[in-house]
């Protein structure tokens, strides 16, 4: 069995050579053009002019690019149709692409598009909260409420309340490689595009919108990408547009690919926002009302915004039962750099957000934090029956056809808008029955919980890491240390799996057979480093019963499995491990038939594993078998296809169930900080982390330990800092600190959950992608218990919390008297 | 014809026709289809670009990105397509980093795997201050480190001495093609033998860049685009290298790289060596140098206030004409230095003892960062008062500089907190830093005054550094 062996990343001996081919090391003809965008330099206003002669004129410069030259001006976005790939003439953010340059060098591009003489009106910006507020500028008509309850008069007739308001930053994604395509003309007007993107179909769908070609005129691979996050969900849209419109152009290859600074100046990032809370509890610190407004700070375009702030509300709650609860979202427009998905899509906010009020509630009470956090979670799981894996899962395509059935017909969309994007379009009404447990405590928009494992997730993660001991030991130590302080949290995890726009959560796969028995595995996720190629292979593996070595991986393409949805909300090896299953199923079972018939016993006698066919009594060769197939002209190729059952999600009243399943973490993270400097460090994290019967424990562990630092570093040391202007100051790694290697924690013990997943998923496992990355938020409530240990105040940290906050919090604390 | 001739990957090239910064990088990726190195940021702060350059002085990682091809004439320079051996057997880093998971999306990995390599390759199992340069964005580190220390134990493959043999005897440093004293050059730009032959050359064409270790300078070509011209490469001065024990004083010159100088004043001088430690990274310690680091006048750079705070004495030659000053003398406004044109950094004279001084580096990331503050302090104390005070500051003005008030209150006091307490009241005095992407004025300022009483706590035993503890 292959499913559940610690394999290496399928590409690890690529890596490690230097053979692993990115978009950038693709070799193209001599004759390819390369291509630079020019920027503006104002944040808002008009060009009233855009001289282009010494563009023109620099050398190397084959063509140049100006608003005039397209008709319309392609647009880039994934959802309103507000992103022109260069400015129409108004500058929304400074950084705005304006003009597109194609020379015969990458330098000679960027040298070029340094060039321009550009005149401006400038208008005022709209760069902070406040600016968007105070001009009401925002996306949809106001804010988005849910409530659940009676917010305000649970709050009211509460015996205590606290209330407050801080500062959460965005993050940069710094995948390591920056935002690449390239495109080939083809025969007859077609293209190719090779594209670093987590979703390819967006990307055909966008280019071929750009040139009036149908979806079918253009096919994109990706083989992987250098790391994604999900700042390759839209943001790669602009480079392979361009790329396309100048290889149709000039019937030359181009290839785009963003300098580091271009990169930072001109793509978004994780959303920035302030998030205010009031909350009412009891001496326990039961919460009995709680009030959030989340102030999103989306930047110049619609993009993904809208349900990255819905999956913000939707973890308003973390794992916490809260009966009497509003959230109010606005999602506010500014001219800043649109931001956009980043791993977590929002959920990282919204969690974030009910900790400070656990740890508000918890400092107010003089109790450990995690004590009001247990007081709050909600109830246990029921025990079921089928949760124990033993009763293999149903075939996937009964699933699906389940789930498509029960809907209504759609009316045709319109041809425009890309249907394959989280950001595009409002979900068809889902009529499928989502059975509810009588009696269970539901989510803010009332999602009966029925997995909750937390109550034993925390109880053995506090018993690993000696939590309640060094807790003391840490008050003892901090007793005795006038210059360091140390702090220590626990924070659990509970994150939805689903796509919230439903349609969205359904992928296919193709899978051949070759007649000396090799197989080709091809599915519609893409690899960005996350090892969803090798945990499909090994999915496959087991179906076919071969060595997953066996497996040949291929590159993600839109001409052979269409209509794909991004690799993102975490859903990869979910959607895609279950489609490939489906194909492989397919395959399999008429290969069983095929050798059954010839042996005349049933085809569910047939075995395949080892490597080998065993049928009564027999042991062939895979291969030799599937030649034997091939020559009895049985079919060896197929698709597979999976939806996901059960979902049912109504956004704008906010209520159903928006996903499948709730994965589940808890971490502990130990920190010290200097108070005279406000200086810090990670000392040890403990992580235990439910990846359901993990699919390849090695790889989950990977994604654990790196989603936790990279969550960790989102609420230390990645600052953005835009200046008054508008300007992104932090828009290279000198100045924007992601965490280097010292940073992770000298102690860093990562363990998995290990219990299979209650819900039907390939191989009882769960999502791993994002979940983790809010294992992080530990360490900044360990930061804030190390400030509370300085003096009687609350420490309201902000976030990120460089040694600056970290020390305007110390003072905080030591003036509160 | 002329030539740049070095050895790539065990192989012998020569490269022609080419401008004087072009990079490696580009040269790799664009011109050889060696694009195993990959370009993550462009200006040396990711090491994507890793590759590892050997001359007769040793192996050592550098940014192929913000390195130019002449300076490569006479060196060996092995890629990632390298690092295995000739019949494609794992290096021991390589194994361990399938072996330890070490890798998800990879595009960092080449670069650390070489960064490995060298680090194997010197016997370095500093693993977390070898690596400092690589960024990764995937892992998280630990299966990175992991794959370090399992690999850190295993010999030495063969193949991966050779580049040191052969830059020790085929082609000897500078050899046939460099060229010598202003004569007509074979190789793109300016390639001194000597400081005389700068010094000489420097006052005919005061105009041209001067190259050291182009970590600094690499980024006018690669950030800001510019095209520089004329142009010296600095680093086969090698009287310029030396750091001459005077027994009071030091001369370190002004070609000394920053790893060079670590490992000299690391022992002498502790919490210098500990801000060393934290200069930039591997990579760029091993190019940059002390000379540039001073010359390029940054307010933020970390050598000058160290050595500020030593009382070092910077020599400055034009032609045959040699002048000296205090080293804070020279920086004379924001990007402003006492420099004549033709003049050129040559020494620093530091002294030989200092048992109080510490330097305090602060920035958000304790790594490769460049400092928002950077305070070094160097009391002497005599008889329980306070008979010498020199303190330096970078990140707080337009120039690294020192803190005249607070130093003159701390004369003749005694080493008590209170002093500390009235002097660092009179910080305001000195300085009225500025608001930006690290940190803000009022932040500054109030970490500098703490710097002095963290001084005060550090001098009497009491733990003050974050970094000193551990879980």
């Amino acid at each position: 069995m292959s499913l559940g062996k610690s394999l290496p990343h399928d590409a690890a001996p690529l890596h490690v050579t230097g053979q692993a081919r990115y978009v950038d090391d693709i070799p193209l003809p001599a004759t390819a053009l390369h291509l630079a965008f020019g920027l503006s330099t104002i944040a808002h206003g008009e060009v009233t002019a855009l001289d282009l002669s010494a563009v023109r004129a620099a050398p190397g410069v084959v063509a140049v690019y100006g608003p005039e030259d397209f008709d319309p001006v392609p647009d880039c976005s994934p959802s309103a149709h507000d992103e022109p790939m260069i400015s129409t003439g108004e500058v929304l953010y400074l950084g705005m692409p304006l003009f597109l340059v194609a020379a015969d060098s990458h330098l000679a591009a960027r040298k070029a598009a340094r060039l321009a003489k550009v005149s401006y009106t400038e208008k005022p910006a709209l760069l902070t909260v406040d600016d968007a507020l105070a001009a009401n500028s925002r996306f949809e008509d106001g804010p988005v409420i849910w409530a659940k309850g009676d917010a305000a008069r649970a709050i009211a007739t509460a015996p205590h309340v606290v209330e407050g308001q801080f500062e959460l930053g965005g993050q940069e994604h710094f995948y390591l490689e920056g935002q690449v395509a390239a495109c080939l003309p083809l025969e007859g007007g077609d293209l190719l595009v090779h594209a670093s993107t987590q979703h390819p179909t967006e990307i055909q769908h966008k280019v071929a919108h750009a040139l009036h070609l149908p979806m079918s005129a253009v096919r994109v691979e990706v083989r992987r990408m250098g790391g994604g996050f999900g700042g390759k969900e839209s943001q790669g849209n602009a480079l392979a547009i361009a790329c396309a419109v100048v290889a149709a152009r000039t019937g030359r290859p181009a290839k785009m690919r963003y300098d580091r600074d271009d990169d930072m100046m001109i793509t978004g990032k994780r959303h920035d926002l302030r998030l205010l809370y009031r909350a009412g509890f009891d001496d326990r610190g039961q919460l009995t009302g709680v009030a959030f407004t989340h102030l999103f700070r989306c930047g110049w375009a619609q993009d993904l915004s809208l349900p990255v702030a819905d999956r913000a509300m939707l973890h308003a709650d973390n794992c916490y039962h809260l009966p009497h609860i509003r959230i109010e979202s606005h999602r506010l427009k500014t001219h800043t750099q649109s931001a956009t998905a980043f791993r977590g899509f929002g959920g990282p906010q919204g969690m974030v957000g009910i900790e400070r009020v656990m740890d508000h509630v918890a400092h107010a009470l003089g109790r450990d934090p995690l004590e009001v956090r247990r007081a709050n979670f909600y109830a246990p799981a029921e025990p079921v029956a089928s949760a124990g894996g033993a009763s293999p899962p149903g075939p996937p395509e009964d699933i699906s056809e389940q789930a498509i059935g029960a809907g209504p017909v759609p009316p045709s969309p319109d041809e425009t808008v890309d249907l394959t994007s989280r950001g595009a379009v409002e979900g068809q009404p889902e009529r499928g029955v989502a059975p509810a447990s009588p009696g269970a405590q539901t989510t803010p928009f009332f999602m009966p919980v029925e997995d909750f494992i937390g109550h034993e997730l925390v109880a053995r993660l506090v018993e690993t890491s000696d939590y309640a001991a060094r807790r003391a030991a840490i008050a003892d130590w901090n007793a005795a240390s006038p210059i360091l302080k140390r702090g220590i949290a626990l924070t659990p995890v509970k994150f939805g799996i689903s796509f919230t726009l439903t349609h969205l959560n359904q992928a296919g796969a193709l899978v051949h057979v070759y007649q000396d028995g090799s197989i080709h595995l091809n599915h519609g996720g893409t690899e960005m480093g996350q090892g969803l190629f090798q945990k499909v292979a090994q999915v496959a593996a087991g179906v076919f019963g071969v060595d997953p070595y066996a497996i040949k991986i291929t590159a993600t393409d839109t001409a052979k499995v269409p209509n794909t949805s991004a690799t993102a909300a975490s859903s990869g090896s979910d959607l895609n491990g279950m489609a490939a299953r489906a194909a492989c199923l397919t395959l399999r079972d008429r290969m069983a038939a095929f050798i059954a018939g010839k042996h005349q016993v049933k085809a569910d006698a047939v075995r395949f594993e080892g490597g080998r066919v065993r049928v009564a009594g027999e042991s062939y060769g895979f291969d030799q078998v599937a030649a034997w197939a091939y020559l009895a002209r049985v079919s060896l190729s197929s698709t597979g296809f999976y939806a996901t059952p059960k979902l049912q999600w109504d956004r704008k009243a906010g209520k159903g169930r928006p996903f499948l399943y709730f994965a589940y973490g808890a971490a502990v993270t130990e920190v010290v900080i200097d108070t005279l400097t406000g200086e810090n460090r990670i000392l040890r994290a403990d992580l235990l982390h439910d990846t359901g019967n993990s699919l390849n424990p090695a790889l989950d562990i990977g994604q654990i330990e790196g989603a936790y630092v990279q969550g960790a570093g989102w609420l230390t040391t990645e600052e953005l800092v835009w200046d008054g202007k508008g300007r992104l100051t932090t828009h290279a790694p000198s100045t924007y600190k992601l965490p280097a290697c010292s940073d992770r924690p000298d102690v860093f013990n990562v363990a998995l959950w290990g219990r299979p997943n209650r819900e039907d998923s390939v191989g009882r496992s769960k999502a791993v992608g994002e979940p983790p990355f809010m294992l992080g938020i530990s360490a900044f409530y360990a930061l804030s218990d190390a400030v509370a240990a300085c003096g009687p105040g609350y420490p309201a940290l902000d976030a990120p919390a460089t040694p600056e906050r970290v020390l305007a919090a110390v003072q905080r604390v030591q003036a509160h008297v | 014809m002329s030539q740049i001739a070095f050895h790539l990957n065990g192989a012998p090239v020569r490269v022609s026709d080419e401008a004087p910064t072009r990079t490696l990088l580009d040269w790799l990726r664009e011109s050889r289809g060696l694009t195993g190195t990959k370009e993550g940021c462009n200006e040396g702060d990711c090491g994507a670009c890793t590759v590892m350059v050997t001359d007769a002085t040793g192996s050592r990682a550098l940014n192929a990105c913000i390195l130019f091809l002449p300076q490569l004439h006479g060196k060996a320079v092995r890629t990632v397509e390298g690092i295995a051996g000739p019949k494609g057997e794992p290096h021991p880093v390589q194994q361990a980093m399938v072996d330890h998971h070490g890798s998800q999306c990879g595009f960092c990995t080449p670069g650390f795997i070489v960064s490995m390599a060298c680090a194997h390759l010197n016997g370095a199992t500093d693993h977390d201050d070898q690596l400092a340069g690589n960024l990764c964005r995937c892992t998280g580190y630990a299966p990175i480190i992991r794959a370090a220390k399992a690999a850190q134990t295993a010999p030495v493959p063969d193949w991966m001495t050779t580049d040191l043999d052969i830059t020790c005897s085929q082609i000897s440093p500078g050899g046939e093609a460099a060229g010598r004293g202003g004569q007509a050059a074979p190789l793109p730009g300016f390639h001194p033998r000597s400081s005389d032959d700068l010094a000489q050359w420097y006052l005919a064409n005061p105009d041209a860049t001067l190259i050291a270790g182009a970590t600094d300078v690499g980024l006018w070509v690669t950030k800001q685009l510019r095209d520089l011209s004329p142009v010296a490469f600095l680093s086969g001065i090698t009287d310029l290298q030396q750091i001459e024990d005077h027994g009071d004083t030091l001369r370190i010159g002004a070609g000394v790289t920053i790893a060079a100088l670590r490992a000299a004043l690391g022992p002498r001088f502790p919490s210098f060596g500990e801000l060393l430690r934290r200069y930039s990274s591997e990579q760029v310690r091993n190019a940059a140098t002390i000379g540039g680091n001073i010359a390029n006048g940054s307010p933020i750079g970390d050598g000058p206030p160290a050595l500020i705070a030593l009382g070092a004495t910077l020599h400055l030659r034009r032609g045959d004409a040699r002048r000296e000053m205090p080293l804070e003398d020279f920086f004379i406004e924001y990007r402003k230095q006492d420099r004549q044109p033709g003049e050129f950094v040559e020494a620093v004279t530091i002294p030989a003892q200092a048992p109080n001084l510490r330097c305090y580096k602060l920035s958000k990331r304790f790594d490769q960062d460049i400092s928002a503050v950077c305070g070094c302090f160097n009391l002497i104390v005599t008889d329980g008062l306070i008979t010498s005070a020199r303190i330096a500051f970078g990140g707080m003005a337009g120039t690294p500089k020192r803190s005249a008030t607070v130093e003159a209150a701390l004369i003749g006091q005694p080493l008590t907190p209170a002093t500390a307490e009235a002097a660092a009241a009179l910080m305001a005095q000195d300085f009225a830093p500025l608001s930006d992407m690290r940190a803000s004025a009022a932040y500054r300022l109030t970490t500098a005054q703490n710097m002095l009483r963290r001084y005060m706590h550090d001098l009497a035993g009491v733990p003050v550094s974050v970094l000193e503890v551990r879980a």
